[in-house]
């Protein structure tokens, strides 16, 4: 049962993807909604195979590495030469992100069944897209093979070119190539990584890596750099970052939700699973450098908000902040702080995922995304505007809300792990906070204040809107009201990461 | 979780939760439904929250519970409550303040067509202080006081009619995060250090003295960004733009209140740290004299009393400093009460007279007689004279700090010293205004031609009665009962029951208050007979050179500007061009440089037919060569 789900998983949103690129354009988006639908479902079902007997807090002192126990796997030869495995499993770290994906891809779908991006190719093919990049995103989440990871990673490369570069703004071809480019240099990295990685530990398994067991000292180094830059490229962690902020501004809608929502989780996750996972050492010698380098992502990326006039593109340099906080936390290799890194993670995930979703939705309405163009929406569409103002204030890290713990406790953990540089680095990281306030307060005078500049063409919010943005509305406030939602058991999967540290 | 501790989770919990419902109405003018739910919602959270007060009050049994949130690595955050008698009474002053201005605000406000969501943000602060009045835990503290600088930033931003309004409440929200900046880092190690943020066992934790200071003074950043102290007291005087009502709620029993509140709460540690109390006695005497001197120049009427609540605040800071919590939460209640009804009053003036400037008024005191009477009642507590509340409030600071000037108290005694005299020569400052605001407004003769507009949100011009006249029935009732406990409050110094529950003095009416009452006489002396010589002339005209310096608040905003807002722009716009032309430009130009060399590639490769045979048979007998020389060698 536990296998079959697993399967299923991937195997939904793969089949989903041929039937509606075989069906009419209309029935295809709405058989793709359907596809993502039975995804949602099937991730949120993954629950059921995790043991009820372990209970949700494992705390207390421990003896001993434990082992990584996923709640369900499944192991197949697949090239049995190379010693390379078909092989899937599921535990508290993934389990977060899968049913992220799996919402935001069917909200993704949903909200194309009623809005196809104008200038570019049919919905349905985009549908058809969103499902693909599903598969290779639900994937790198499960895999639990370094090779099989290293493939899935890859499959969302080229539909999310497509996507950009078949739907997006009138510089789509240009910010597409960047995307593309620029990650396949990131890939490359990782390739080379998997390999120092397989070829010196004889086994490309996740679960026997953990710990990075067996390894040499130099080749945890080595391996963690390849690992860490390749991520860093994902994350994106500055100065690694500049693809992001021309893909997400020509993106459309749905391909920026998706982008900023789960595709920049790739990176945090893998460089958690893998990257300290498979070579902790390296990460213990590393982790200054990445910490300084989260810090500057922080400061550089509210700075340069501050002086941004564009919306979408202002989102994402955001998101450089954010992800530096979420990288800070990952740093500190401390419980505290991996564990604030996951809930930044999904937090960062549902706020941005709306705050581009409100975006696309005001560009679409005044045809404009510049500052110096917009103006008193509050007066034009104060739903509209109110919405905004609440994404606003959780991206800003408002306790109460979602934002608020990832970016409080990567401070926290920083404080914890203690000594002049951490130390430092939690004061830094803590004036970033008050720049990512006087940003997002700046673009909500800008946009929701003043004299009301164009009529928008639609001011209502309609239905198909309602429908995907209320779950984010709702989740946002909700992960601020119960964190554990996000940490319930990653306690247990994280003392197996960081153990070889202690 | 014992029954009381349920009760009090309703708390905080129920205007919280309305102000959330409230918030989903329509934020759009709909006719009358929706706004008669929005009030009615508004009033009952207050009312239920005032309510669930007194009954706990009545229980006499402490409000405390915890369950456990999340646990993130060895670090605990649970969500405790845990309220004792000081910190109900405060709550008391929070939901009596925030039902006036519920009700109140129903009157003022009832041609606005945005009422709706602003009713539900006033319960959501008041929701939030209660949060932060009965909070155990520092992280939950930290989410009332930060859900406060966000309503306080969008009822500041409300009025859509005045141009500075948005700038004012941007100012108000960022200045005090850059405060919060400190508390979160402050509780921070404050809870690393003790492996948990409960309230209780920070307080029985046994710190070290360098982290102990360092957690107490990043604290202060906070509390100074939220109660308005100096340096961080610049977003104060600018948050008038917000609706007079949201002026009395910020300024009585929230927000600046909650600063207070903080560092009474985990006053303990701050007695065992002399140099976080140093720094807290040196800002809190700053405070008084520089909140006091800038009201006296003021000609806006809501300017001198959100200057005097800067100069008040620092009374209860300077308390706090000299060892005394009691006296700062028995001056924070007082405050409370006639800071409220002034303010209320004041909306009434400025709704009869559609102005706020002092110069445009006079001789208010025939046609609003109630709004005379409360002014006076208010006025004459914030002066402290006797017996109105504020003269026993401020009595027992000054007695306080002059007590610690004997020394034996955790602060040092040049610091008392600072404390005791800044005080002493704030309350003649403080009566001297109060006198001026007093006459200004009430006396002399009445400028009736310049009352040329109705005010907007009030009521229309062509319904204007021609004299000013006392408000309607919903904002005379919440000002004559605010005017109660400003006039007796203090007198519950006399009650054992109350100085138990506040661990407060008993009043001492010995010599000490010979000094203060002369300097009240001189302060109030002195306004009246610069009234009096040149009738209808400003006594502060008698400020001459200083005035300018005065009003504009000692040039703090403009230093701020220069040392802060405009260095952050630049080093913003710095950054920007760094990573577009510098960052980004490398990565572009990689990609640059990589086609040209595959352009030069190509160039090389499309040459003539006879070159290209040249360089084909020159390549071939390269390779020969080579192959038969290292044929050979094998």
């Amino acid at each position: 049962m536990a296998s079959f789900v697993l399967v299923a998983v991937l195997a939904v949103p793969a089949l989903g993807a041929l039937i509606t690129a075989l069906l009419p354009d209309r029935a295809g988006r709405i058989a793709a909604a359907v596809a993502a639908a039975i995804t949602f479902l099937l991730t949120v079902l993954l629950i059921l195979t995790r043991d009820p007997g372990a209970g949700w807090f494992a705390y207390g002192p421990r003896t001993g590495a434990p082992p990584v126990v996923p709640w369900a796997q499944i192991d197949v030869a697949w090239i049995p030469a190379l010693e390379v495995d078909f092989h899937l499993g599921v535990d508290g770290i993934s389990y977060p992100l899968i049913v992220l994906t799996g919402l935001l891809t069917l909200l993704c779908c949903g909200y194309t069944v009623k809005q196809v991006p104008a200038g570019g190719g049919s919905g349905r093919t985009l549908a058809a897209l969103l499902l693909v990049l599903e598969v290779g995103i639900l994937g790198t989440f499960l895999a639990l093979d370094l090779v099989l990871f290293f493939v899935f990673f890859e499959v969302v490369l080229l539909p999310m070119y497509a996507v950009i570069a078949g739907w997006g703004g009138p510089e789509r071809r240009r910010a597409a190539r960047k995307f593309v480019l620029y990650t396949l240099f990131g890939s490359v990295l990782l390739l080379l990584g998997v390999f120092t990685v397989v070829v010196a530990a004889g086994t490309a398994d996740l679960l026997a890596l953990a710990g990075g067991l067996g390894l040499s000292r130099t080749t945890q180094y080595v391996a963690f750099v390849l690992f860490a830059l390749a991520f860093a490229v994902k994350a994106p962690l500055w100065p690694l970052h500049t693809w992001l902020p021309d893909a997400h501004t020509e993106a459309p809608t749905v391909g920026s939700v998706i982008l900023a929502g789960v595709l920049l989780k790739m990176g945090t996750y893998g460089l958690i699973r893998v990257g300290v996972g498979a070579a902790p050492e390296g990460a213990a010698w590393a982790a200054p450098v990445l910490g300084i380098l989260a810090v500057a992502a922080i400061l550089i990326g509210s700075l340069v908000c501050l002086r941004q006039t564009e919306l979408k593109r202002l989102i994402a340099y955001s998101s450089v902040g954010h992800m530096g906080f979420v990288l800070l936390g990952i740093a500190t290799l401390t419980v505290t702080g991996m564990q604030a890194a996951l809930i930044g993670n999904i937090a960062h995930g549902v706020i941005t995922g709306l705050l581009f979703f409100l975006a696309g939705a005001i560009k679409d309405r005044t045809h404009t995304g510049l500052l110096s163009e917009l103006g008193g929406l509050r007066e034009t569409a104060p739903r509209l505007a109110g919405l905004l103002a609440f994404a606003s204030i959780a991206s800003l890290g408002l306790p109460g809300l979602a934002g608020f713990w990832g970016e409080a406790f990567a401070v926290v953990a920083a404080i914890e792990r203690g000594g002049p540089l951490w130390t430092t680095l939690a004061v830094l990281a803590a004036a970033g906070g008050a720049v990512t306030a006087a940003y997002f307060l700046r673009l909500l005078r800008r946009v929701t204040h003043g004299a009301a500049k164009p009529e928008p063409a639609q001011p209502r919010v309609q239905p198909i809107e309602w429908i995907a943005w209320s779950p984010l509305v709702l989740l946002a406030l909700l992960i601020g009201l119960i964190p554990a939602l996000v940490t319930l058991d990653t306690h247990a999967p994280i003392i197996a990461i960081t153990e070889a540290l202690r | 979780m014992n029954g009381t501790a349920v009760l009090g989770s309703a708390l905080p919990g129920v205007p919280l939760l309305v102000g959330l419902i409230g918030l989903l109405l329509n934020p759009g003018d709909d006719g009358r439904a929706s706004r008669r739910t929005a009030a009615a919602l508004g009033v009952a959270g207050a009312a239920i929250a005032l309510a669930v007060t007194v009954v706990l009050l009545g229980l006499d049994d402490p409000v405390e519970g915890s369950i456990r949130w999340i646990q993130l690595g060895d670090l605990a955050v649970t969500l405790t409550l845990s309220a004792g008698a000081a910190a109900l009474y405060v709550a008391l002053a929070v939901c009596v303040v925030a039902l006036a201005v519920q009700v109140y605000s129903m009157a003022y406000l009832h041609d606005d067509t945005r009422y709706a969501p602003y009713a539900a943000q006033v319960s959501l602060f008041t929701g939030a202080m209660l949060l932060v009045v009965t909070s155990g835990d520092l992280i939950l503290l930290l989410i009332g006081w930060e859900v406060m600088g966000l309503c306080s930033y969008l009822l500041i931003g409300h009025d859509r009619r005045l141009p500075e309004a948005p700038a004012a409440a941007v100012k108000a929200f960022l200045v005090t995060r850059v405060g919060d900046v400190g508390f979160l880092l402050g509780i921070a190690i404050l809870g690393v250090e003790a492996g948990t943020f409960r309230i209780a066992e920070v307080l029985a934790h046994d710190y070290a003295a360098g982290p102990l200071t360092a957690a107490l003074i990043l604290i202060l950043a906070g509390v100074a960004g939220k109660s308005a102290q100096f340096p961080l007291h610049t977003w104060l005087p600018d948050a008038m733009a917000g609706p007079t009502p949201i002026s009395a709620l910020i300024h009585a029993a929230t927000m600046v209140a909650a600063g207070v509140y903080v560092v009474f709460r985990l006053f303990p540690l701050f007695d065992r740290s002399p140099a976080a109390l140093a720094v807290l006695g040196v800002m809190a005497a700053i405070t008084v004299l520089l909140g006091a001197l800038s009201a006296t120049a003021q000609d806006d009427l809501k300017r001198v009393l959100a200057w005097s609540t800067v100069s008040q605040i620092g009374y209860m800071t300077g308390a706090l400093a000299v060892g005394s919590p009691a006296a700062a939460l028995f001056h924070l209640l007082t405050h409370a009460a006639f800071k409220a009804l002034l303010f209320l009053a004041a909306g009434a003036v400025i709704h009869a007279v559609g102005t706020n400037y002092l110069s445009r008024m006079g001789g208010l005191r025939h046609g609003m007689p109630v709004t005379f009477w409360t002014f006076v009642i208010g006025l004459g507590a914030l002066a402290g004279v006797p017996p109105l509340a504020g003269f026993w409030s401020k009595e027992n600071v000054l007695v306080a700090a002059a007590h610690a000037t004997e020394g034996g108290e955790a602060v040092p005694v040049w610091v008392a010293w600072v404390v005791w005299l800044a005080a002493l020569v704030g309350v003649m400052i403080t009566a001297w205004y109060a006198t001026r605001l007093l006459l200004r407004a009430f006396f002399g003769p009445p400028r009736a031609d310049e009352w040329h507009v109705g005010f907007g949100d009030a009521s229309s011009a062509a319904h204007q009665p021609l004299a000013p006249h006392d408000p309607p029935a919903l904002m005379r009732w919440p000002i004559l009962v605010l005017a109660v406990p400003s006039a007796v409050l203090g007198l519950t110094a006399f009650l054992p029951a109350f100085r138990t529950a506040l661990e407060l003095e008993p009043p001492h009416l010995d010599v000490a208050i010979v000094l203060p009452m002369v300097l009240l006489v001189t302060g109030v002396g002195a306004a009246w007979w610069l009234w009096h010589a040149v009738p209808g002339v400003d006594p502060a005209r008698a400020l001459g050179r200083v005035r300018p310096l005065f009003a504009s608040g000692f040039h703090l905003d403009a230093v701020q500007d220069r040392l802060v807002v405009r260095p952050v722009r630049a080093l913003a716009s710095a950054v920007r061009a760094m990573d577009e032309r510098g960052v980004d430009a490398t990565v572009e130009s990689t990609g640059v440089a990589t086609t040209r060399l595959g352009t030069l590639l190509t160039t090389a490769h499309r040459a003539a037919l006879p070159r290209a045979v040249v360089a084909v048979f020159t390549g071939a007998l390269v390779l020969g060569v080579v192959a038969a020389i290292y044929g050979s060698r094998a």
